[in-house]
């Protein structure tokens, strides 16, 4: 192993990251000009993105590593980060906080997901994840004249600390049994003592803290709540990135640490996976706030993408890869519409106004129903790409039976989905509102929609991409 | 099994020609109707233009895929674009283009809102369906079958009928569940065989347990889009409430997209599961052709009568495929044509008459024939064919079933004949109450069909008695596919108990 503790290269995407965004912070009051950041925003996220791919690397005693793994999630969250900042100016004019914080946390939150994807030591997973989490708290809370935001800041912060709590003791339990914070040494020692209960207590809780982050059923309570009360770019971002996050920490640390407990951890894993998809496109069934109907749709989507990650095989992670890289496009796209109709104290809000938004207004109409016919997974769009994948990695892993599950809670998910279809292109309009919107805003749009179709056409390079991305 | 190359890319023109339509379409301002519909038809003219080589070039003699188009597409997941016909696949292109043409012909006027909109999604779903009937790579049928789903939902939730929003999600989500389970087995078949290539599956004989866990997941989708009972509830409610032109795809092509996945993938891939469950296969059969048909005398609704009508006649195709001779299956596959050309001709005539009513009440109606003469004609011999008169298709199909189901179990063909008289009391008494008796004062101003109406009609007309009088150049095509494909079913040994396979399944299935 090459000297590699003062390897600063392979975290000069991170270190410009956090420059920036303490610039950003530090020159608000001064720049009066608020839409320097936003430029800088968008800039810097390119940047950093070829920083991330120039300087593959090991740093830190092997504690840090940027891999292609770790590089293909930094796209996730690098991408996920753009889309959202083209997203958010109008918006954040508008409700007020169109100023260099928001843009620094945003910085901060990318971050603290760069350390996750990227760590090779639990330390610096859950250093990581509390810098992505804190961040992320006070983004959902940014607007602090809405009180939506305030509760739904609150929920998560007061169960993200328990989680967090959870990912602390794991993290004491695993170091106790195996004297090591390593992935690789924990995987060496692991071996040997699988079946002690200290160490199984300690998988259950990494999945328990993890769960939480990527809203897995039961610990999915704070999602809709967070997700409502956000601000709807911030919405977008976390949805997608945060999530991301969690399953890059997550498939990192079950897949190499954990991997000789795979049998054991598999068997707790599959019935959550399995209920988080039935309980999210359940509840999306009943949601008429457009925002919490896409919340639930996303534990749901996080249930498709957990199986993945049990199955325990590589092909498996690299369906991960595929289904979140598609998913930033299709669920950021669908965030944009709704940010495009969102107007002041919730209106906008409701699936009802989005009735007749066809006839009304035909092209955000047309884009939605693109996402909405991609979240379901109907081809030719990149969901279905994405479902695919990952469907035939769970029968090639041995569970054809599970896939069948997945299927069917994906046919659940198709009706929400299709209704919102419906009171677009199949009701006359009610009230009329009027999209607001802006060049970076259909940027955003069409951005997100040549993915989803490009995807959905020609998947062939994406996925020599996501095969060679796997550890 | 052997494949002829295409030297031209005949069949991806007749795919893409629609779709190429579709975005000319997209790029026109929608205030030009005129120029719009004229497209459209002009494209679906071309379209069926172009299909035409497939009637005069197709070999005739020669059992494996012809027109063969094969380039790579996903590498990755070994997917191709695979294209090619044979002599179950072709007639079905071609009526697709000819349907294609009388849908917009019949909605020229009917379609008031959205024309622009309407146009697109009626040439993208004629171009999956085609995709469909072309596409010899699972994963490429896949994508066509379930693409397809898209423009028909739109297309019966916007211009259909007061209850259309509850048809189309029922239609939408009866489809899906049906499609995702067959997504998976094909997943399955991939990792067994290795491949998605439909004429190297063929060859492939997969172990006898999983046959029939396959054919259950492939049955799953077949059996909602032809429509089985007890899975056709969502036929009556899409059909009635589609518009005209919805309502004909559906009759004309879609659900014959089911019996032709039975036809093309569960017999070919799984024999022994078809042969062990063929008597199974023909006693939902006729019970989809007696239920199907004592439903049809208990309704109210026009469109409604026919979707049932629907129901019973797809219950004969489906049993002249089970029965599993030579006859019973050419008989199924012009049958499909039949049913396509004569229920598709029957919605067309109902969507003439709600055109200027916008009723599809029956009791509405009465004593039609001395208001609408020639419409009162048109009806009657589509009205006939329906029954299965000699001298009309519907005799020719419903005759080579009952032949072949009669040679290989006599009972389901005495079941099956109930049937076809149940089909005249109904058919006959809905004539005899729309048309006859004392004419409506509410009906008695009815114009006549217009010149537009009777050329979208006239083709039909033509193809019922073509098919009729002189069935050979259709039934032509069809022999040395048939044979073949009948040859690779039987020579899969004989029949196995179904227990032992069911115990067979199960053990590929939990394997302990």
């Amino acid at each position: 192993m090459p000297f590699s503790l003062f390897n600063l290269k392979a975290l000069s995407p991170e270190i410009f990251l956090v420059v920036v965004a303490s610039l950003m912070v530090l020159f608000d009051r001064a720049i009066r000009a608020k839409d320097f950041f936003f430029w800088t925003g968008l800039f810097g996220t390119v940047l950093a993105w070829w920083l991330a791919r120039e300087s593959l690397g090991l740093a830190f005693g092997g504690s840090y590593l940027a891999d292609h793994y770790g590089f293909f999630f930094k796209t996730i969250f690098l991408l996920s980060l753009f889309l959202s900042l083209l997203i958010s100016p109008a918006y954040a004019r508008r409700e007020g906080f169109h100023f260099g914080e928001y843009y620094g946390l945003l910085y901060f939150a990318v971050c603290g997901m760069m350390l996750m994807a990227s760590g090779t030591d639990l330390l610096v997973i859950y250093l990581g994840l509390e810098l992505m989490s804190l961040s992320v708290y006070v983004l959902v809370a940014l607007d602090w004249r809405d009180s939506r935001g305030l509760e739904g800041g609150l929920k998560y912060f007061l169960l993200g600390s328990l989680a967090s709590a959870f990912l602390v003791m794991g993290l004491a339990f695993i170091y106790g049994q195996t004297g090591s914070l390593n992935l690789l040494e924990i995987k060496r020692q692991l071996t040997v003592s699988a079946s002690e209960m200290a160490v199984l207590s300690g998988i259950v809780f990494f999945m328990v803290a993890l769960g939480f982050k990527v809203a897995m059923v039961p610990f999915h309570m704070w999602a809709p709540d967070a997700y409502e009360g956000a601000p709807t770019p911030v919405t977008a971002f976390m949805s997608v990135a945060a999530k991301a996050a969690g399953f890059a920490a997550l498939g990192r640390i079950f897949l190499l640490a954990f991997a000789p407990a795979h049998i054991f951890w598999m068997k707790l894993l599959v019935p959550l996976a399995v209920l988080t998809m039935f309980v999210g496109n359940i509840l999306a069934v009943v949601q008429t706030n457009i925002k919490r109907l896409l919340a639930y749709s996303s534990v749901a989507h996080a249930g498709y993408v957990l199986l993945g990650i049990a199955v325990g095989t590589r092909e498996g992670l690299s369906a991960v890869l595929l289904y979140l890289f598609v998913y930033a496009f299709m669920n950021i796209g669908a965030f944009a519409v709704v940010t495009l109709l969102q107007r002041e104290s919730g209106a906008g809000e409701s699936i009802f106004d989005y009735q007749g938004l066809a006839k009304l207004y035909p092209v955000p109409a047309f884009l939605m129903l693109l996402f909405m016919f991609s979240l379901t997974g109907i081809p030719p769009t990149a969901g279905f790409i994405g479902k695919f994948y990952l469907f035939r990695s769970v029968v090639h892993a041995g569970h054809p039976w599970l896939a069948v599950l997945a299927v069917l809670a994906s046919v659940i998910a198709a009706y929400p989905y299709l209704r919102i279809v419906m009171l677009m292109y199949m009701r006359e309009p009610e009230r009329q509102i009027r999209p607001v919107a802006s060049p970076s805003l259909w940027l955003a749009l069409g951005l997100s929609a040549v993915g989803v179709i490009l995807i959905g056409v020609y998947p062939g390079s994406l996925l020599h991409t996501v095969m060679g991305s796997v550890f | 099994m052997d494949l002829r190359m295409a030297e031209f890319p005949l069949l991806s023109l007749i795919i893409w020609l629609p779709v190429a339509g579709a975005v000319l379409l997209f790029l026109i301002p929608r205030r030009a109707e005129g120029l719009i519909k004229g497209l459209a038809l002009v494209v679906a003219l071309a379209d069926l233009a172009v299909s035409l080589p497939l009637w005069f070039s197709f070999d005739r003699s020669f059992a494996g895929f012809q027109f063969v188009e094969k380039h790579p597409w996903i590498k990755a997941l070994g997917v191709q674009y695979f294209l090619g016909v044979d002599g179950i696949s072709v007639l079905f292109i071609l009526l697709s283009a000819l349907i294609t043409i009388l849908c917009i012909l019949i909605s020229w006027e009917s379609i008031t809102r959205k024309v622009k909109e309407f146009y697109i999604a009626l040439l993208l779903t004629s171009a999956a369906m085609i995709g469909v009937f072309c596409a010899l790579d699972l994963f490429l049928f896949y994508v066509f079958w379930e693409a397809m789903l898209i423009p028909m939902y739109l297309i019966i939730g916007i211009w259909g009928g007061p209850r259309r929003l509850y048809a189309t999600i029922k239609f939408f989500l009866y489809t899906l569940i049906g499609s995702v389970l067959m997504l998976i087995g094909i997943i399955v078949i991939y990792f067994q065989a290795g491949t998605f290539e439909v004429p190297e599956l063929v060859q492939m004989g997969l172990p006898q347990g999983l046959q029939l866990i396959l054919f259950l997941a492939f049955f799953a989708a077949f059996a909602v889009k032809v429509p089985m009972w007890p899975v056709h509830t969502w036929l009556p409610d899409a059909h009635t409430e589609a518009p005209t032109a919805g309502s004909v795809i559906l009759a004309g092509i879609l659900i014959k997209m089911g019996a032709y996945g039975f036809l093309r993938f569960s017999l070919s891939f799984f024999p022994q599961a078809t042969l062990a469950l063929a008597v199974p296969m023909l006693v939902l059969s006729i019970v989809a052709i007696i239920y199907g048909a004592l439903a049809c005398l208990a309704q109210s609704d026009l469109k409604r009568l026919i979707a049932y009508s629907s129901v019973s006649h797809m219950g004969f195709v489906t049993l002249g495929i089970f029965s599993l001779t030579a006859n019973g299956v050419e008989g199924a596959i012009l049958q499909m044509i039949n049913h396509g050309v004569v229920t598709g001709a029957l919605f067309m005539c109902v969507g003439i008459v709600y055109d200027r009513t916008h009723s599809r009440e029956i009791s509405y109606y009465g004593g039609l024939a001395s208001v609408m003469p020639i419409y009162a004609a048109f009806f009657l011999v589509f009205t006939m064919a329906s029954i299965g008169l000699p001298g009309t298709n519907g005799f020719v199909g419903e005759f080579l079933i009952l032949l072949g189901t009669f040679q290989a179990k006599k009972w389901a063909a005495a079941l099956a004949a109930t049937g076809v008289i149940l089909g005249a009391c109904y058919m006959l008494w809905l004539y005899q109450r729309v048309f006859c008796q004392k004419v409506n004062p509410q009906i008695a101003r009815l114009p006549e069909m217009n010149l537009r109406e009777t050329v979208a009609l006239l083709p039909m007309l033509i193809l019922v008695l073509w098919i009729g009088v002189y069935p050979k150049p259709f039934l032509s095509f069809m022999h040395v596919s048939v044979k073949a494909l009948l040859q690779h079913v039987h020579s899969a040994g004989s029949a196995i108990p179904l227990s032992q396979l069911i115990k067979e399944g199960l053990h590929a299935v939990f394997p302990v």
